[in-house]
């Protein structure tokens, strides 16, 4: 039964022998491996996060580029193959009509023109990991004036929806990442002190706790961006938004690691390292930590699409990220309006990556937290 | 001997789980009389419990009783009903008037936001008709019988206000609201101290010499087997190994593993600092069921080429029947 | 024999606390004055019902709870040192001089650590940073509780109750301590692993020179590991003497009802048990005077008013009631 130990044989492990020498994160890993919905939901986050590292390379037209012309221009769909069954990608162009009514230039498909299309085409310039570049993955092969790929279609501005929806995912992703980590630093520095120290210090820890989480969120959140100068940039804001966010978030984390510290200090293997002789932090960092790490990391991918969704509602109540920086908030604020909306539809397009994000994120979350239970 | 008021034939549970099938209990045959205690001993993973909960039909998913018969013997006569075949809703009149159950944890099986009385009362309304006030007093006459003080302001107390031996007590009240038949006891002193466990048990044979009970009673303790059963069933991986009356089954073991059990067990009665003889090896992992006899890897008589393939069947008379090669039934 | 462990005097008070500043509103006596002494070699027994103080008796002993009054001399090397008085710090050299076997064997290793590092722990933090000598020692350790060293890399999750167990008995026995603490160590496992345990535990005594001192609440599995018996109720003992002595003839009601209660194997012989009324006394709140009284079939008045004292009624034999002169209890039937 051990022969593959002395053996010379390659290590052919029986089903019950791998098991046995299993780590528990693989544990973890077979019992994630068997939650189907999480496994996808996985593969979906990481897709996001894919599309939002290369946003820029994704985005077809300068996200920012205003064009009065081009003005809410309906999608355009990219059509892969000629009549002849030919790969050869190509939009149709548009056509300029007058409206007979207002007089308004109105632009429509023109089903006539084509304007074929080029991967790793030249494009606006952007850096991408620092590196100084105009490739975009599809392109005009010969732009002309008045040429455009609008594949989700333009808003009122004339700006790209789909170019911005890029731009935006990275934005709203990254902002949630960063308030997730702010306020995990936060939740397990504050959640371990409160838990190691006990006394006055767990205390008063808790009942900062208690009044943070007695707040209305809506009306703090008001406050404090109505508090953020004009003046600053869009990076500036960008960052005292993720702060204002993740300082209300830690909460959450901070009991959750609390509670766990403090039921692990009664398990008996915690006490049998103390008895040998551990010091404090051989205890914390070889025995405590390593055993709700995997409670951390769902309760993150729980805490994350929290994030998402309150940076996406500020932002949509204006109070958030404010023009000219894009994301799934300042995205959806256009789509606010009905008039809006029966004239431009598409413009409510932004709201699926939203959802599907949370979604993906929520069934991960929970096929985490399921998969990481040993003994559940 | 009269007729049993429930009889288990070949009695099959299975779990599916994701590893493969655990046939928690695979074929049991027993049977209850009236005023008469059936203990049914074994270690952890017998299927002892299993046992208990497929007679009242509560096999918690993904568990599923797959085969066999329960036939519980009506009180007006007549042909025994097999329990198996009736409907969830037929199940429920089974529970409680005919059939109930105390659990090892009285605390978990209370809910705590209600007072014992009306936990009691809620039963007694239920499947015997009564009103109010007559089901309080009901059970009030419910906690006097079973020994639990001052049972009037007892009754408007809540589980968590109880000691672990008051809480059995008011378990077994609750039990025998409906004046069942048959009492399943399941490791019912296990959770107390001894000295609890002695009041408990005193209780039980009381009750029973009263009401003519017949109790199974579910316990991995051969000391409380040998105190309160009249009749044994040894339980192993899932199977009845051997079943008798309770003098024989102690002074003269047939099976092995009986044998083994009993000599193995600490007692009071043992020389100070005297070493136990010991069953080899540890009970198996129910997804690597041994194949042929179950016990055979741990078993001290093996009769090798033969244990290890073929499955001994029940041999000797009903009332004191063994599963092993050693005592018949070779192919 | 010489003395390895002298307690005098013990007390672990439990503040009960109540309502928004947390102010204590009252103490359980979990542990209210005891004493006794361990000789180097033996097993003692500390025997009680749960909330009778066993289990926080072993706490204070191994410093895992700092005792509100009272010494706790320990004899190493030659010197006495009383661990009751030192501090957290002072205490970390000496731990390894008495260890513990836990009585889950579940809770008591650590589920994210292979079988040779939960063994090899105490090794590394004592000093032994070698990889390689700790590895031989971790296998010369499993082979002392019958563990195949092949099962080295294997996690706890592969083990059953009784083989964890002895994982928990081979990381006590690493540091090679004078004193070993079992708490309850075979009341979570099956019957027919108990004997496992209980003969290793023996075998390793001999082999090693342990000293035991083994809570549990079952009498008849402590008559198969003890030279001594100390009974506790209510955070007091209320005797002491060798196993042979207090099974056959107990001298106080209590031993005597918590022989009587338990289970043998032996069908009929339950007929004449004492069958004590009433609960065990909350250790919060105490009855006056012998705190056994309102349970006691030999109580009298003065049981009521006056607490006993532990005494030694005759050589060896400690009791505390003040009726043990003159009782004459019951105890277990000869085998024979």
């Amino acid at each position: 039964m051990f022969g593959f130990i002395t053996g010379r044989r390659a290590p052919q492990l029986s089903k019950a022998e791998r098991f046995a020498v299993a780590t528990q994160l693989q544990l973890t890993w077979w019992r994630f491996r068997r939650h189907k919905l999480a496994m996808i939901s996985g593969v979906v986050v990481l897709l996001f996060y894919g599309l939002a590292i290369a946003a820029d390379f994704l985005a077809t037209t300068d996200p920012h580029a205003t064009d009065a012309r081009t003005s809410y221009i309906a999608p355009q769909p990219i059509h892969f193959f000629d009549e002849d069954g030919a790969f050869r990608p190509y939009v149709n162009g548009l056509k300029g009509v007058r409206d007979p009514k207002t007089f308004k230039l109105i632009y429509t498909i023109d089903p006539n023109r084509r304007t074929y299309l080029q991967f790793f085409a030249p494009g606006y310039r952007y850096s991408f990991l620092g590196i100084e570049t105009d490739i975009h993955l599809i392109g005009l092969k010969n732009p002309q004036r008045g040429d455009g790929i609008y594949i989700l279609g333009t808003d009122l501005l004339g700006r790209d929806l789909w170019s911005r929806l890029m731009v935006a995912t990275r934005v709203s992703l990254t902002i949630g990442l960063i308030g997730v980590s702010i306020s995990l630093f936060l939740g397990v520095l504050l959640g371990g002190v409160s838990a190691i120290y006990g006394g006055v210090v767990d205390t008063v820890i808790q009942r900062v706790i208690e009044v943070v989480r007695s707040m209305p969120t809506i009306p703090l959140w008001l406050g404090l961006a109505a508090a953020l100068p004009n003046s600053w940039s869009v990076m500036q804001i960008y960052f005292a938004i993720t702060i204002i966010i993740s300082l209300l978030a830690w909460t959450d984390l901070a009991r959750v690691v609390r509670g766990k510290f403090l039921s692990l200090r009664e398990e008996d293997f915690v006490m049998a390292a103390e008895l040998a002789g551990a010091s404090q932090g051989r205890i914390i960092f070889r025995h405590m930590l390593p055993s709700f790490a995997s409670h951390i990391i769902a309760a993150v991918s729980l805490a994350l699409p929290a994030m998402i969704i309150s940076e996406t509602s500020l932002s949509f109540l204006g109070l958030g990220l404010r023009p000219p920086a894009i994301s799934w908030g300042i995205l959806l604020q256009d789509a606010q309006s009905i008039q809006t909306l029966a004239l431009a539809p598409w413009l409510l397009a932004s709201a699926v990556p939203v959802i599907l994000v949370i979604l993906a994120f929520n069934f991960l979350g929970d096929g985490l937290r399921d998969a990481a239970d040993p003994y559940g | 001997m009269a007729e049993p008021i429930l009889s288990v034939r070949n009695l099959q549970t299975q779990f599916a789980a994701q590893e493969g099938v655990v046939h928690a209990v695979d074929g049991v045959d027993f049977d209850v009389f009236e005023g008469r205690t059936l203990g049914v001993v074994g270690e952890s993973g017998c299927g002892k419990s299993v046992t208990a909960r497929s007679i009242l039909g509560i096999v918690e998913s993904p568990g599923r009783v797959v085969g066999g018969q329960i036939l519980l013997r009506p009180a007006k006569g007549g042909a025994p009903i097999d329990l198996l075949t009736l409907s969830p809703k037929a199940m429920r009149d089974i529970r409680g008037p005919e059939i109930a159950l105390v659990f090892q944890e009285p605390m978990a099986s209370f809910s705590q936001y209600y007072t014992i009385g009306n936990q009691i009362t809620e039963a007694i309304r239920l499947h015997m008709g009564m009103d109010a006030n007559a089901a309080r007093a009901r059970a009030i006459d419910l906690l006097d019988m079973v020994g639990v003080p001052q049972p009037s302001r007892r009754v408007d107390e809540y589980p968590f206000q109880l000691s672990g031996g008051l809480r059995q007590r008011v378990m077994i009240a609750m039990a025998l609201a409906c004046d069942p038949r048959v009492l399943i006891a399941d490791e019912p002193t296990t959770a107390l101290d001894v000295t609890t466990q002695a009041q408990i048990l005193d209780l039980l044979r009381e009750l029973q010499q009263k009401r003519g009970l017949a109790i199974i009673l579910i316990t991995h303790d051969m000391g409380v087997i040998a105190e309160m059963a009249h009749d044994v069933a040894v339980m192993y991986l899932g199977r009845a190994v051997e079943t008798g009356p309770v003098g024989e089954i102690f002074s003269s073991p047939k099976h092995p593993y009986t044998r083994a059990l009993l000599r193995s067990i600490p007692t009071v009665l043992a020389k100070p600092r005297t070493r136990l003889p010991t069953i080899a090896g540890s009970i198996p992992h129910p997804f690597n069921r041994p194949t042929g006899c179950p016990y055979h890897p741990r078993c001290s008589e093996i009769i090798t080429g033969l244990c290890e393939t073929a499955e001994p069947p029940a041999v000797g008379e009903a009332s004191r029947e063994v599963r092993c090669f050693l005592h018949g039934g070779r192919p | 024999m010489t003395t390895l462990l002298e307690v005098r005097g013990l007390r672990k008070y439990f503040p009960i606390r109540k309502g928004l500043l947390r102010r204590v509103v009252g103490q359980v006596r979990a542990v209210d004055g005891v004493s006794f002494t361990i000789r180097k070699g033996e097993t003692l027994a500390l025997v009680g019902e749960s909330g009778c103080g066993k289990t926080t008796v072993s706490r204070c002993i191994l410093r895992a709870l700092a005792p509100s009054a009272g010494a706790i001399n320990f004899s190493i090397g030659g010197r006495t040192v009383d661990l009751a008085a030192l501090k957290r710090r002072q205490l970390r050299p000496l731990r390894r001089h008495m260890q513990m076997v836990f009585q889950d064997p579940y809770s008591s290793l650590n589920p994210r650590m292979v079988v040779g590092d939960i063994i090899g722990e105490p090794l590394l933090i004592n000093g032994m940073t070698d990889r390689a000598e700790r590895r031989k020692r971790v296998a010369e350790l499993m082979e002392l509780v019958q563990l195949p060293a092949a099962y080295l890399n294997r996690f706890p999750h592969a083990f059953s109750g009784g083989q964890r167990q002895r994982i928990g008995i081979a990381r006590a026995l690493a540091l090679n301590p004078e004193l070993i603490v079992a708490d309850e160590p075979v009341s979570a496992l099956d019957v027919s692993v108990q004997a496992q345990i209980l003969n290793l535990m023996l075998d390793l005594q001999d082999r090693l020179q342990l000293t035991y001192l083994f809570v549990a609440h079952d009498l008849s599995v402590v008559k198969h590991v003890s030279d001594r018996v100390a009974v506790m109720y209510v955070g007091r003992i209320v005797e002491l003497a060798e196993t042979e002595a207090l099974y056959n003839r107990p001298l106080h009601p209590y031993t005597e009802a918590l022989l009587s209660a338990a289970p043998t194997p032996v069908p009929g012989v339950a007929s004449n048990r004492i069958v004590l009324e009433r609960e065990i006394a909350d250790p919060a709140n105490p009855p006056p005077g012998c705190a056994f009284h309102p349970r006691c079939r030999h109580a009298q008045d003065r049981c009521r008013q006056q607490t006993p004292e532990l005494e030694e009624v005759e050589p060896g034999r400690w009791v505390s009631c003040l009726r043990a002169r003159e009782l004459s209890l019951q105890g277990i039937a000869d085998p024979a």
